[in-house]
């Protein structure tokens, strides 16, 4: 097993390193290559958005009419707040506010709760309207006539297009399930790296508790900061292209 | 730490869970090594047997188990030999012992990496037991979502991406951070920017392909569409997403071959090699165009003309790279005292079979005359010279070089010449009657062929025989090695960078008993 050294001032390191601010340097180059293949993997599925809505329109326009912009707002700015709280966790730790840090990180893990649930409560409201991904796709206009809207997307849909209101109650245009699948798709994905990124969070608490931190060592939670800040990057683009445009 | 005399990182510690759960870059290239081997296997079977239903142009098998040899025979050797080959096993060995360091920068990442590669395969192997895969291992759509075993198939594909992925990364950061004092980039032997290259594609390709695949067991498990014609989709769209991982994906297999053999051709022509610098942005160079090129697999798929014209030109400029690094190694042989080990006897088979790979490369790339070699035997052939006389090759020459190093005995020339000798005429025999099937207009993929094609198939399976007999002899002489070689000295060859120079063989369990202290280039043999 690798073994840690333990340094003339107390801090360790793993035995391949010169000194634990060589090992920390290193972590974080680690954590920013890896953020690089993050990008990378959201950016084929934004450049298989874009193609596909060059190519039908009319199906990514009439799909934004099914999701409620107010809703996506409110989480952009939950997840935006988040990444403000997690930043003054890394600052408090950094001058070595131990309780202030874990209070910051619990605000940061309940709005990725909040997100989630704001996440969810659209989920399941798309699930009961069946505007479903894919082969599952079953919304008929019919239904949507007869359902009530509770998100109050009845009342702000005079504020777009006529167009797009007609053809909620009248025919969809064909392919409408691939706006839903790129819907699904696309929060799925972004959503399952909220999680990841909450889990990694109340891991950073619990090691915080344990006192793994100090001023100068606190790579856990650098790069559990990093990730969610990219969960954050990722949404701000996701937010406009479903919702807005 | 202090160690006692003959202690080495083979008996640091003992017992199977000390290998499995080693974080040790040296014995996790040697559980690479293990893997590598067993795959190599196991997808060679897949080609003989594939050779033996092409040795008579009638029906042997039913055409859906030839299909599904030939998508296990392509999937075994691409994502769990050629891709892992060098970098995860000679390179995961070699990188930190080349560059003056202990361990690569995140050894738990490393071994985790080896679990991926382990549950990717098993999981690819577990469709065998189901339906099994017929798609070629290249899924295209949409035919893969309308088969069976895709989605298993294609999720092991995808947990065998993470593993490259985190090499990758892996190796990235120990380049930047871990190299020795004094150990400047142009400092660094070539098989380093090799690596390094190589490490760049892995970790900007490969998150292409996860998430090209994901959408694709999507495809076929809830019908979402993005690739499907029948619900919009463009199945198109699939062959471009799968390329732009792909195509890079070969120069991940191509460049740190170039890397080992720029060391096999410096240490036994015991000279300077030539064109240092040359070589090294070469291989840089081939690793930013890469990424542009990949539209050459497509040109009778559609996409449109102009695009063809692009995509054509700039496939061309790969030979530009290429052919600096050939004639410089062929630059650095000139008037050095040559060794003709087996080593060296694959670098210079690489040269050859690499250059016949490369040239044909440039053909395929001229759109004219794609459209009249595309899949066929023109291209297979095309890119087993490439693949098989270049990369395995290099991974053969690399074993021979550094089984000292890795544990300390030596193998018996004489056996592994021997296997050379098969290995190499046995290749010739079976790829080059291909190129002449292929330009006959013989299509590729098909379990029978037209009788007039017989007596070249007849060669050609003769041939592949030939092969499998001399990595069997190569096989022998590397078991042989491990268990009854003699000792090997420190520097068998004479090389200069600081495996030989600086660690014993085999090394200690922190590599160098110092630090060791680098005042010059990595090939001085003038000094």
């Amino acid at each position: 097993m690798a073994h840690r050294i333990t340094d003339t001032d107390g801090s360790h390191y793993a035995f391949h390193y010169k000194n634990s601010n060589h090992e920390f340097e290193a972590s974080k180059f680690g954590i920013w290559v890896f953020l690089c293949t993050e990008i990378l993997m959201f950016g084929g599925l934004f450049v298989g958005y874009i193609l596909n809505s060059g190519k039908y329109p009319e199906v990514f326009e009439v799909g934004a009419t099914f999701l409620d912009w107010k809703l996506g707002f409110l989480n952009t700015v939950i997840l935006l707040f988040s990444s403000f709280t997690i930043a003054l966790s890394i600052r408090n730790i950094q001058i070595g506010e131990q309780k202030k840090a874990f209070n910051n990180l619990l605000v940061t893990v309940l709005c990725g709760f909040g997100f989630m649930g704001v996440k969810g409560y659209e989920y399941s409201h798309k699930f009961h309207l069946g505007l479903l991904p894919g082969k599952f796709f079953n919304y008929t206009p019919h239904t949507a006539e007869s359902d009530s809207h509770p998100t109050g997307e009845a009342d702000e849909k005079p504020a777009r297009s006529n167009a797009s209101e007609t053809s909620h109650v009248s025919e969809l245009p064909k392919n409408m399930p691939m706006y839903f699948s790129f819907y699904f798709v696309m929060t799925g994905i972004h959503g399952t790296h909220v999680i990841i990124g909450m889990c990694l969070i109340l891991w950073a608490m619990l090691r915080l508790k344990r006192g793994d931190f100090d001023p100068k060592h606190y790579t856990f939670v650098e790069g559990a900061a990093l990730f969610w800040h990219l969960v954050d990057l990722v949404w701000i683009y996701l937010f406009p292209l479903l919702y807005l445009v | 730490m202090s160690y006692a005399a003959g202690s080495n990182y083979l008996n640091h510690e003992k017992g199977l869970w000390s290998w499995l759960t080693t974080l040790d870059h040296k014995r996790i290239g040697i559980m690479y090594m293990i893997s590598v081997f067993t795959f190599f296997f196991i997808g060679g079977v897949f080609a003989m047997l594939m050779r033996l239903e092409l040795f008579d142009p009638g029906p042997l098998f039913a055409a859906q188990t030839y299909n599904q040899m030939m998508t296990y025979h392509g999937a075994i050797m691409t994502f769990m030999v050629i891709i892992p080959g060098i970098p995860a096993f000679i390179g995961n060995f070699t990188l930190p012992l080349l560059i003056g360091a202990k361990d690569v920068a995140f050894p738990r990442v490393n071994l985790l990496s080896w679990y991926c590669l382990m549950v990717g395969a098993a999981i690819s192997f577990a469709t065998l037991f189901f339906a099994g895969v017929d798609t070629g291992w290249t899924f295209y759509t949409p035919y893969s979502i309308q088969t069976s075993g895709t989605v298993l198939m294609v999720l092991g594909a995808f947990v065998m991406g993470f593993s490259s992925i985190l090499t990758g990364l892996n190796f990235i950061v120990t380049v930047h951070k871990l190299r020795a004092p004094g150990m400047t980039f142009f400092r660094m032997p070539l098989m380093v920017w090799a690596l390094y290259s190589t490490a760049v594609i892995q970790v900007l390709a490969t998150p292409v392909l996860a998430i090209t695949l994901l959408l694709l067991a999507f495809e076929k498990m809830f019908g979402v569409g993005i690739f499907d014609p029948n619900l919009g989709g463009d199945p198109v769209m699939f062959q471009h997403f799968f390329w732009f991982y792909s195509h890079p994906a070969v120069y991940i297999m191509i460049l740190p071959a170039m890397g080992i053999i720029s060391e096999l051709i410096t240490t036994f022509s015991r000279k300077t090699i030539f064109g240092y610098r040359a070589i090294a942005f070469s291989s840089i160079g081939i690793a930013a165009v890469s990424f542009f090129v990949w539209g050459h697999h497509m040109f009778v798929s559609g996409q449109s003309s102009f695009a063809g014209i692009i995509f054509s030109f700039i496939t061309m400029l790969v030979g530009v790279p290429t052919a600096i690094k050939t004639f410089n190694w062929v630059a650095t042989m000139y008037r050095g005292s040559i060794q003709l080990k087996s080593p060296m006897l694959y670098a210079l088979g690489f040269l050859f079979l690499f250059t016949i790979g490369g040239v044909t490369g440039i053909m395929l790339a001229t759109l004219a005359a794609d459209v009249h070699f595309h899949d066929t035997y023109f291209v297979v052939a095309h890119f087993h010279y490439v693949m098989v006389g270049g990369t395995l090759m290099a991974i053969m020459g690399g074993v021979y070089y550094w089984l000292p190093k890795m544990f300390g005995k030596m193998y018996n020339e004489f056996g592994a010449q021997l296997s050379f000798l098969f290995i190499f005429c046995g290749f010739n025999i079976t790829f080059f009657p291909q190129f002449l099937l292929g330009s006959a207009g013989m299509p590729r993929r098909y379990h029978e062929y037209l009788p007039e094609f017989t007596s070249l198939n007849k060669i050609s399976s003769i041939g592949a025989w030939t092969i499998g007999f001399g990595f069997l002899i190569a096989l022998a002489v590397i078991i042989h090695c491990i268990l009854k070689g003699e000792k090997a000295p420190q520097n068998p060859w004479g090389g200069k960078t600081l495996e030989w120079t600086h660690a014993d063989s085999p090394p200690i369990h922190e590599n160098f008993a110092t630090t060791p202290v680098v005042e010059a280039g990595p090939y001085e043999y003038g000094r």
